[in-house]
């Protein structure tokens, strides 16, 4: 026993504790205030989300107090001044243009987020993502704007005759049934492009963390480049894309000052993809302005915001949870 | 070998959609970019720039959009500080003092990422509910304060990013010199200056972009903003309200707003990615 404690010499344990002892009092009473601080920042922030929700709520409680839940997102006559508060044709309004925007822009965004991932050298990455990044920086406004000057006069004079002439006999979705170029289509096209580069940068930093020795593999077997990817793709990739899916839809669902310009804002179920509709977010923002005059009107439009904030909530929480669970594992 | 041709064919259809949703993306920036900027460069002009609109701006009366440029930078300026001042100590608390993927780093980072998504229309609403809490009225300081909230977790999560990728080394060093992690963090912000003006820029270019978050809580006035507790006009809002207008000759200066707008974000935007190339070199990796 004697001889062991002269050969192993360990140094003291040196826990947090006794090194905090050796520092001057000046360094550990900085070190303590800009541990608490930033740590009461974090927490502040973590609690925000809640906070948001709670005030939402409270702020539409006596409108959820006044009529049933089922009633408000069934109903489907809106006039404040005579306290009828349907939701229904903003719920469906906002579910259609969103519906459309993912039409039209899941498919290229997939397609753009694996060639980014499988197909490109660093080299073409270098101009291929600033080019997503701009779409990301536009503004919505200028969206909007784009949408009015180039989208709007395009269905009004060439899309929608064409798609009344032809598709339109087929099924009451493709009739143009209203001439001024405003509506679900062009809403939901610009929408498509906003989402487009969130959509496609998911999928790619997804596809990304897939470790690369399995496309070696595959490779390594005979398959094309094509094959690899697909198995990669569906290994792999599959929950992350849908993931990457389910957070473009929450970020198109929540979109407002665009969808606002283009979709012609009349509360009305639409029935065709040229029909005028109304969203959640431009129900808040078109109102807000009257919402004072009545007194149940500005609890509704805080009790739209919190459906709106329940959807892209939970939406979110999934799609980041798996995310988090794929870009993790490698 | 027939199969094989199958196979090489399935190759090219499907590299040649995924080239044609790459230039396709490619067309429609600079379709958006063409249309503004030609729209917006034929009714521009000098006065827009210098003066605040005159009486009966709205039906086509001189003046110009000064005070909503000027309202969008106070708001965009006092939001990315506000931001920065809670972002900066959040990703340093991230870094210093929780262990790489522990529970609550990836709890933060969870609510970052799910704060990124809410839309800022809800922001605006919230910002609404407290102002009625707090008594304020629709005002800079309001609109200051909700745009922060907006850009937090962009900014929060784009230097969070740059920080991860500061190597390890740093951190033991500076600790077996015996520094308190206080002072650690001191040395790792220096370290990632480049970034952090990065994600500041990159959230103010939002914050000026953004609309809905400052339509409830900053109002809009045709003056030009004084004070923290007067409504201010944004540019976002100036573009909406003018296009609004019956008027052909008030919806061009929407044009040319729009063209003023797109300008400003595109050249934050592009300093944020020098920022990143010049100031980085002084940085050890």
């Amino acid at each position: 026993m004697e001889q062991r404690r002269e050969t192993i010499v360990l140094p003291p344990r040196t826990d947090t504790w006794s090194l905090r002892r050796r520092l001057s009092a000046g360094r550990q009473i900085k070190e303590l205030i800009a541990r608490s601080w930033m740590m009461v920042v974090s927490v502040a922030t973590c609690l925000l989300i809640v906070l948001i929700a709670a005030a939402l709520y409270q702020r539409s409680q006596p409108l959820l107090a006044a009529f049933p839940l089922g009633e408000l997102l069934s109903g489907t006559t809106w006039l404040p001044s005579r306290n009828q508060f349907g939701f229904a044709p903003f719920i469906i309004g906002s579910i259609a243009v969103t519906g459309v925007a993912m039409v039209a822009a899941v498919v290229p965004a997939i397609l753009t987020g694996i060639y980014l991932s499988e197909y490109t050298s660093t080299r073409a990455r270098g101009w291929l993502k600033p080019l997503l990044d701009l779409l990301v920086g536009i503004p919505s406004v200028v969206y909007g704007l784009w949408g009015i000057l180039f989208v709007v006069p395009l269905v009004r004079d060439h899309i929608g005759p064409w798609s009344d002439r032809t598709l339109g006999q087929l099924s009451p979705i493709f009739v143009q049934t209203n001439r001024s170029g405003y509506g679900l289509l062009s809403a939901g096209f610009v929408l498509g492009i906003m989402v487009f580069p969130l959509i496609a940068a998911v999928t790619e930093e997804v596809l990304r963390s897939v470790p690369r020795e399995m496309r070696e593999a595959v490779v390594c077997l005979g398959a094309t480049r094509w094959e690899a990817t697909k198995c990669v793709v569906r290994r792999r990739g599959m929950a992350g894309i849908v993931a990457a899916v389910v957070l473009g839809f929450s970020r198109a669902y929540g979109e407002t000052l665009a969808v606002m310009m283009l979709i012609g804002n009349t509360v009305t179920i639409p029935r065709s993809l040229f029909a005028t509709a109304y969203s959640l977010p431009a129900l808040i923002a078109n109102n807000y302005g009257e919402m004072m005059s009545v007194p149940l009107y500005e609890s509704a439009l805080m009790g739209a915001a919190l459906a709106l904030l329940v959807v892209v909530l939970s939406f979110n929480i999934i799609a980041r949870l798996v995310i988090n669970r794929l870009t993790h594992r490698s | 070998m027939n199969r094989r041709r199958r196979r090489m064919i399935e190759e090219a259809i499907f590299v040649g959609l995924m080239r044609f949703s790459v230039v396709a993306a490619a067309a429609v920036v600079t379709l958006i970019l063409g249309v503004v900027t030609m729209r917006g460069v034929a009714a521009l002009s000098w006065e827009m720039l210098t003066q605040p609109p005159g009486s009966g701006y709205y039906m086509g009366g001189g003046g110009g959009i000064l005070n909503a440029i000027a309202g969008s930078l106070l708001l965009a300026l006092g939001a990315t500080v506000l931001a920065s001042l809670l972002a900066v100590p959040l990703v340093m608390f991230l870094h210093g003092y929780l262990k790489r993927g522990s529970r609550s780093a990836s709890l933060l980072r969870l609510t970052l990422d799910v704060m990124w998504g809410i839309p800022s229309i809800v922001y605006g609403a919230f910002g609404f509910a407290l102002m009625i809490f707090l008594g304020l009225r629709a005002s800079l300081l309001a609109g200051i304060i909700t745009l922060a909230l907006v850009i937090l977790p962009l900014m929060a999560r784009t230097f969070d990013e740059i920080v991860t990728m500061s190597p390890r080394e740093l951190r033991e060093t500076t600790m077996a010199l015996g520094a308190t992690r206080w002072e650690f963090l001191g040395v790792l912000v220096r370290q990632t200056i480049p970034g952090l003006t990065t994600a500041v820029l990159l959230a103010f270019a939002r914050g000026i972009g953004d609309a809905a978050s400052v339509l409830f809580t900053a109002g809009y006035t045709n003056s030009m903003p004084h004070s923290l507790l007067r409504p201010v006009a944004s540019l976002p809002l100036a573009i909406f309200f003018q296009l609004g207008t019956p008027f052909a000759e008030v919806r061009a200066r929407a044009y040319a707003a729009a063209f003023v707008l797109t300008v400003m974000i595109l050249v934050i935007s592009l300093l944020a990615q020098l920022s990143m190339a010049r100031l980085g070199r002084n940085v050890i990796r």
